[in-house]
């Protein structure tokens, strides 16, 4: 792998934001929304119930992190579909550039954009809010890496469907952190699910995030080994997206779709 | 296949070394062959025309080469590299502008000329691109977004990318399609003036065969996916009873079982 070819693809996507609102607001403009939102919520919850309990980090730290975890996401498929709009696929895939580097590319655009996201909420949420993520320890930490992990995960996910199924799929792909939230448990229990619903929770990263963010922010305790099982699940998840991408793209090679992403839309 | 000029496995002009060796390629879809058992080599320093009327497999054969497109069968070979197993180190040596794929046209051309050039791995790149800019008559719109170019302008900022890499093999397909004749003189002029170089070999698709004629060291007709003839474009027409390139071109459109026949 040749970071230089991974560095051109993030350098393309810089140019675009830098040259662009439309582009870079959204980076942090409805993350940002989300914190005041929820942050009143939070203190409206705090003020109408008699329980000690605080629902500052239950909700808003929920919000926070879950938005963080669909800012990487999108943070890699927003590269992605660019191609896709510009009809850059037949410069891209016809030039040295192998899949991993594409691939490299779209996660090195995405560390960066979600870290605008990130800096953003928590100055926001701990200013303004109170939230505090000093309760959770150095916790956090790999809180926030489960939820990137997976975020990339996804976002290759979207990548290959969008390439397997065409330009109009990427509908496919905005819905897909809402269709995964009631799973996750991002703001109850996974106890409050249904069996089934469980069972797929079992396969989700982000369950195993925010069982453990409310264990500690109810004051209990939180095996880290169960982190750790989360954190091994999404990069399993990563190297699967990784070889479904390839797949996708090797039968986009077989088959031609790849030369008439470009050449079809225009004749 | 009649071959009047250089065939398959033959040297390229005067004996340069190929940049370019294709071998039976081959490329089924649905059991229908689009390229059939097509071989043909590009010299270094050589602007080789392959001709043919729509459908006849121009740009499947382009796309295969680009690796973009996989063959049922064959081999390519750009500069002894084999594409299929060395497809990085290949592509690095090879570089196309084709009119149905423009730069994104929401960069501005240093910006579309600096991320290919990072892909392309070209080195001292700022200088490069300053020298393309100049070369390509594009100095004053190098901070304008490709998007907002003339046509014209466009053709010229996707082969100041081509060259970026200063291929040995360079692909064009169709690359003054939609331009005023001034332009693509001017645009000829400058392909011409990179295959003069004697770095690189460029493989041209063309339907004005003005000028194929003009341009091309040789070319080659195909026709339902296999080479129908192959020969100098200036005397080609005269070796099989036509007046002109252009009504040899019609030939192998309409009658091309009479041409392979003869």
């Amino acid at each position: 792998m040749r970071i230089h070819r991974a560095a051109a693809v993030a350098l393309r996507h810089y140019y675009l934001l830098r040259g662009s609102a439309a582009r870079f607001l959204p980076l942090f403009a409805w993350v940002a929304i989300d914190m005041v939102l929820w942050g009143f919520m939070s203190r409206y919850l705090n003020a109408i119930t008699d329980q000690p309990y605080n629902f500052v980090p239950a909700l808003l730290g929920a919000v926070l992190l879950w938005d963080f975890f669909i800012r990487v996401m999108q943070g890699v498929t927003m590269v992605f579909f660019e191609d896709v709009w510009s009809r850059n696929f037949l410069n891209m895939f016809a030039s040295p550039l192998s899949i991993s580097e594409y691939l490299g590319g779209l996660v090195l655009s995405s560390i960066a954009t979600s870290a605008i996201g990130l800096v953003v909420m928590l100055v926001l949420a701990s200013t303004v809010f109170g939230l505090s993520f000093a309760m959770y320890g150095a916790l956090v930490l790999p809180f926030l890496l489960v939820l990137f992990l997976f975020g990339i995960a996804l976002g290759i996910f979207g990548c290959a469907l969008v390439l397997r199924l065409g330009p109009a799929s990427e509908w496919f792909v905005w819905p897909i952190p809402a269709l995964l939230s009631p799973f996750a448990g991002v703001f109850y229990p996974l106890s409050t699910l249904p069996a089934w619903m469980q069972a797929v929770s079992k396969v989700l990263p982000p369950s195993y995030v925010f069982e453990g963010m409310r264990a500690l922010a109810a004051g209990g305790t939180f095996q880290v080994s169960t982190l750790l099982w989360g954190a091994g699940l999404a990069v399993v998840e990563i190297l699967l997206a990784c070889a479904l991408f390839t797949r996708v793209h090797r039968e986009a090679v077989r088959t031609g779709l790849i030369a008439r992403y470009s050449a079809e839309s225009v004749s | 296949m009649v071959t009047t000029g250089t065939g398959p496995g033959a040297r390229g002009r005067a004996g340069a070394p190929q940049v370019l060796s294709v071998a039976s390629l081959r490329k089924e879809y649905g059991g229908k062959a689009a390229v059939d058992g097509v071989s043909f080599e590009v010299g270094r320093g050589e602007i080789v025309g392959l001709l043919g009327p729509n459908g006849a497999g121009k740009t499947t054969t382009i796309n295969m080469v680009l690796g973009v497109l996989a063959p049922t069968s064959g081999t390519i070979h750009i500069q002894q590299l084999d594409l299929a197993a060395q497809r990085s180190a290949a592509l690095e040596l090879t570089n196309f502008a084709a009119v149905y794929s423009p730069l994104p046209g929401n960069l501005t051309v240093y910006q579309n000329l600096r991320v290919f050039g990072l892909i392309y791995g070209v080195k001292a790149l700022g200088a490069r691109i300053e020298e393309l800019l100049a070369q390509f008559d594009l100095v004053r719109y190098r901070d304008a977004k490709c998007g907002v170019l003339s046509s014209g302008e466009q053709t010229r900022v996707a082969l100041a990318k081509a060259m970026l890499n200063r291929p040995s093999l360079l692909l064009l397909d169709e690359p003054t399609a939609s331009l005023d004749p001034a332009t693509a003189r001017d645009i000829r002029a400058r392909i011409r003036e990179f295959a003069a170089e004697g770095t690189g070999g460029v493989l041209w698709t063309s339907h004005n065969m003005y000028e194929v004629e003009e341009v091309c060291d040789r070319v080659m007709f195909l026709s339902h996916g296999r080479v129908l003839l192959e020969g100098d474009p200036r005397t080609l027409p005269r070796e099989h009873g036509q007046p002109s390139l252009e009504e040899l071109f019609i030939t192998v459109a309409r009658e091309p079982l009479a041409l392979g026949r003869s």
